[in-house]
C-alpha cells in the first residue's frame, strides 16, 4: 500500500469514528440503541460520500461501496425470495412438518403434489454449480425462457402493438365535432377545449405518420416524401429531448434525496 | 434569514456561471468537476434555504386524482410499491400522497410490491408517513399489506385470475380468506383501481400488459422521471393518468392540499424538491447555452483563419 493511500485511509477512519461518536451522542436521548443507530447513519453517510467521490476520480472507497452494494443486493433479493415465496407459497403445499418448522399455518386443502415439479426444476437449475452436471440446468432454463417468451409475446402483441395501432386512429376533427359553424361559434382556446383536442389528434397522427416514413428505406427520401421524413426526424428529436429532460429531472431528484439525507439525518443542519 | 441565504446562493451560482462564461470565451477549458460542483451548489442551496413554487395539477395528474376522488366510499384500491431505494426520492412522495388520499376518501387499500426492496419501503411509508395521520384506520379492515412475491411479471399474470394463489397470506402470515377486505375480492378484476409506483421491470408497464389490458381494470401509474416518456403512449385508453417523477408528485400533493385542506400541514417532499429541481435545471440550461456559444464562436474563428 502506498504511503499516501495509507494516510488517506487513516484520516477517513478517524473521521468515521468521530462522526459515529458525535452521532451516537446526539441520538442518546432519543433511542435506546443509539450506538447502533449512530453507526448506521454514519455508515450510510460514508457510503453516500464514497459513491459520490467517483465524480472526482475512481478510488478504493468507491470500489468498496460498489462491491458492498452488489453483494448486499444479491443476498437481500435471495433471502426475500426464500422467505416470501419458498416458505410462504411452496412449503405449506408440500409438507406439514416443514410448515410447522417455518411457523407457517397450512390451510386445509393446501397440499398439492404438482408443486414438486417446480422443486425439481429448481434443483436442476442449481446443477449449474456442478462442473459435470452443468448441462442439466439447461432444461429448466429452457422452460423459463420458453414460458417467459410465450407470456410476453401475447401481452406485448396485444398492448404494445394492436392497442397502440388502435390508439393512433384518432378522430382528426375531435370527438365532439358538430359542424364548422358550431365549432367557431363555441371556440374555446382552453387546454380542455375542442381546438386543443383537435390539434393534439393531428400531432399524434402526423407524428406517427412522419416517424414511420423516416424509417421507410425502400424509397429515396426526396420531394414530399423527403419533407415528411424531415418532419419525422423533428418528431424523433423532440421525443429524445423530452426523454433527456425527464432523465435530468430523475437524476436531480436522486441527488436531492442523498443531499437531504446528509443534511438532515447525518449533519442535522436542516429539520 | 432564508431569503438572505437564497439571495447569496443565487449570486454565488450565477456569478460563478458568468465567470465561467467569460473564461470560456477566452479559451479556457471547463473541467467536468466544476460542472459537478455547480450542480451540487444548485441542489444544496434550496435545500438549506427552501424555495417553493406554486404547482397546478396538469391533466395527466388530475385524471389520477379525480379517479381516487370520485370512487365511491369503500372501493378497493391496489397500490403496488414497485421500486427500490434508488427510485424512492422521486416515487415515494407520490405513493404516500395517493395512499393518504385513498384513506381520506374511505377506500380499502391493498398494498403490495413486485420488488423485494419495495416491501421495506412500503413498511417505512406506512409507519412514518401514511398511518400517523389516520390513527382510526385498522389493519386488515381499512388496509392490508400482502407484501412481495418473487416471479416478476408472473405475479400479475397469476393474480389477474386468483390473488390467493400467489398470496395465500398477508405480510404477517394472516390467511387472506380471513381478511375482511378480501370478502368480495377474488382477483384483480374485482378491484376498482390499481396504481403502480415504479420505474423498472417489473413495474407499471407489466401492470398495464398483464392486468390493465386483459382484465379491463383501470390503471394509474406513478413513475420515475426516466420512464415517464415511455408511459405516454398508453394514455388515455390503457392508463388513466401518469405521475411523472417528482413534478408529478408535487402536482398531486398540491391538488390534495387544495381539495382537502386538512393535509396543509402534511410533509410535502414533492413540493419541496421542486426548488432544487428548478435551480439545477436553470444551471444545466446555462451550461448548454455557454457550451453552444463557445462552440459556435470557436468554429467561426476557425473559418476566419
Amino acid at each position: 500500500m502506498k504511503k499516501t493511500t495509507f494516510i488517506l485511509m487513516a484520516i477517513v477512519s478517524a473521521l468515521f469514528l468521530l462522526s459515529w461518536i458525535l452521532k451516537a451522542g446526539s441520538l442518546s436521548g432519543e433511542t435506546d440503541n443509539y450506538i447502533l443507530q449512530g453507526f448506521l447513519v454514519t455508515f450510510s453517510a460514508f457510503l453516500t460520500l464514497s459513491v459520490l467521490s467517483f465524480l472526482y476520480a475512481d478510488n478504493p472507497l468507491y470500489k468498496f461501496a460498489e462491491h458492498l452494494f452488489v453483494g448486499v443486493s444479491a443476498a437481500f433479493w435471495m433471502c426475500m425470495g426464500f422467505w416470501t415465496t419458498i416458505v410462504q407459497n411452496l412449503i405449506p403445499r408440500l409438507s406439514d412438518g416443514l410448515s410447522k418448522f417455518f411457523e407457517q399455518q397450512p390451510q386445509p386443502g393446501d397440499y398439492n403434489f404438482f408443486f414438486f415439479i417446480p422443486v425439481i426444476l429448481g434443483i436442476m437449475l442449481l446443477m449449474r454449480l456442478s462442473p459435470k452436471g452443468g448441462w442439466i440446468s439447461r432444461w429448466p432454463l429452457a422452460f423459463i425462457i420458453g414460458t417467459t417468451a410465450g407470456l410476453n409475446f401475447v401481452r406485448y402483441l396485444r398492448s404494445d402493438f394492436i392497442k397502440q395501432i388502435s390508439n393512433t386512429f384518432v378522430p382528426l376533427l375531435g370527438t365532439e365535432w358538430q359542424g364548422i359553424g358550431h365549432f367557431f361559434s363555441n371556440l374555446d382556446l382552453s387546454a380542455s377545449g375542442q381546438l386543443v383536442a383537435i390539434a393534439a389528434n393531428w400531432v399524434i397522427f402526423l407524428g406517427v405518420f412522419c416517424g414511420l416514413i423516416y424509417f421507410y428505406f425502400s424509397k429515396e427520401h426526396k420531394g414530399a416524401f423527403g419533407a415528411a421524413s424531415k418532419v419525422g426526424i423533428w418528431v424523433l428529436m423532440l421525443t429524445f429531448g423530452a426523454s433527456f429532460g425527464y432523465t435530468v429531472m430523475g437524476r436531480i431528484s436522486l441527488l436531492v434525496g442523498r443531499i437531504t439525507f446528509l443534511f438532515r439525518d447525518w449533519l442535522e443542519i436542516i429539520s | 434569514m432564508d431569503n438572505i441565504g437564497v439571495i447569496i446562493s443565487l449570486i454565488l451560482i450565477f456569478g460563478g456561471l458568468v465567470a465561467l462564461f467569460y473564461g470560456s470565451l477566452k479559451g479556457r477549458e471547463v473541467d467536468r468537476r466544476i460542472i459537478f460542483l455547480f450542480i451540487f451548489l444548485a441542489v444544496a442551496a434550496p435545500i438549506l434555504f427552501p424555495m417553493t413554487f406554486e404547482e397546478k395539477a396538469t391533466q395527466v395528474v388530475k385524471s389520477v386524482f379525480d379517479k381516487v376522488e370520485n370512487l365511491p366510499e369503500g372501493s378497493t384500491v391496489l397500490l403496488s410499491f414497485d421500486f427500490d431505494p434508488a427510485m424512492a426520492p422521486e416515487v415515494q412522495p407520490m405513493a404516500n400522497a395517493i395512499s393518504r388520499h385513498c384513506l381520506e376518501k374511505g377506500h380499502k387499500i391493498i398494498f403490495m410490491s413486485l420488488w423485494a426492496t419495495g416491501q421495506a419501503l412500503l413498511s417505512q411509508s406506512l409507519s412514518e408517513s401514511i398511518l400517523p395521520g389516520f390513527p382510526e384506520k385498522q389493519n386488515l379492515v381499512d388496509y392490508v399489506s400482502i407484501g412481495y412475491k418473487a416471479g416478476n411479471e408472473g405475479v400479475p399474470n397469476v393474480i389477474i385470475t386468483d390473488i390467493q394463489k400467489m398470496f395465500p397470506t398477508d405480510v404477517n402470515s394472516v390467511p387472506l380468506d380471513s381478511i375482511p377486505i378480501f370478502d368480495n375480492i377474488e382477483s384483480c378484476k374485482d378491484l376498482d383501481f390499481i396504481v403502480s409506483f415504479g420505474g423498472g421491470k417489473p413495474g407499471p408497464k407489466e401492470w398495464i400488459l398483464f392486468v390493465g389490458d386483459p382484465g379491463g381494470v383501470p390503471i394509474g401509474v406513478g413513475v420515475a422521471a426516466v420512464v415517464a416518456p415511455q408511459m405516454y403512449p398508453y394514455l388515455p385508453d390503457q392508463v388513466i393518468g401518469i405521475l411523472g417523477g417528482v413534478k408529478g408528485a408535487a402536482e398531486y400533493e398540491s391538488e390534495l392540499i387544495r381539495v382537502h385542506p386538512k393535509f396543509a400541514d402534511m410533509d410535502t417532499p414533492g413540493l419541496l424538491m421542486m426548488g432544487p429541481q428548478t435551480l439545477a435545471h436553470v444551471v444545466i440550461m446555462a451550461f448548454i447555452v455557454i457550451g453552444n456559444v463557445v462552440f459556435f464562436r470557436g468554429r467561426r474563428r476557425e473559418k476566419k483563419e
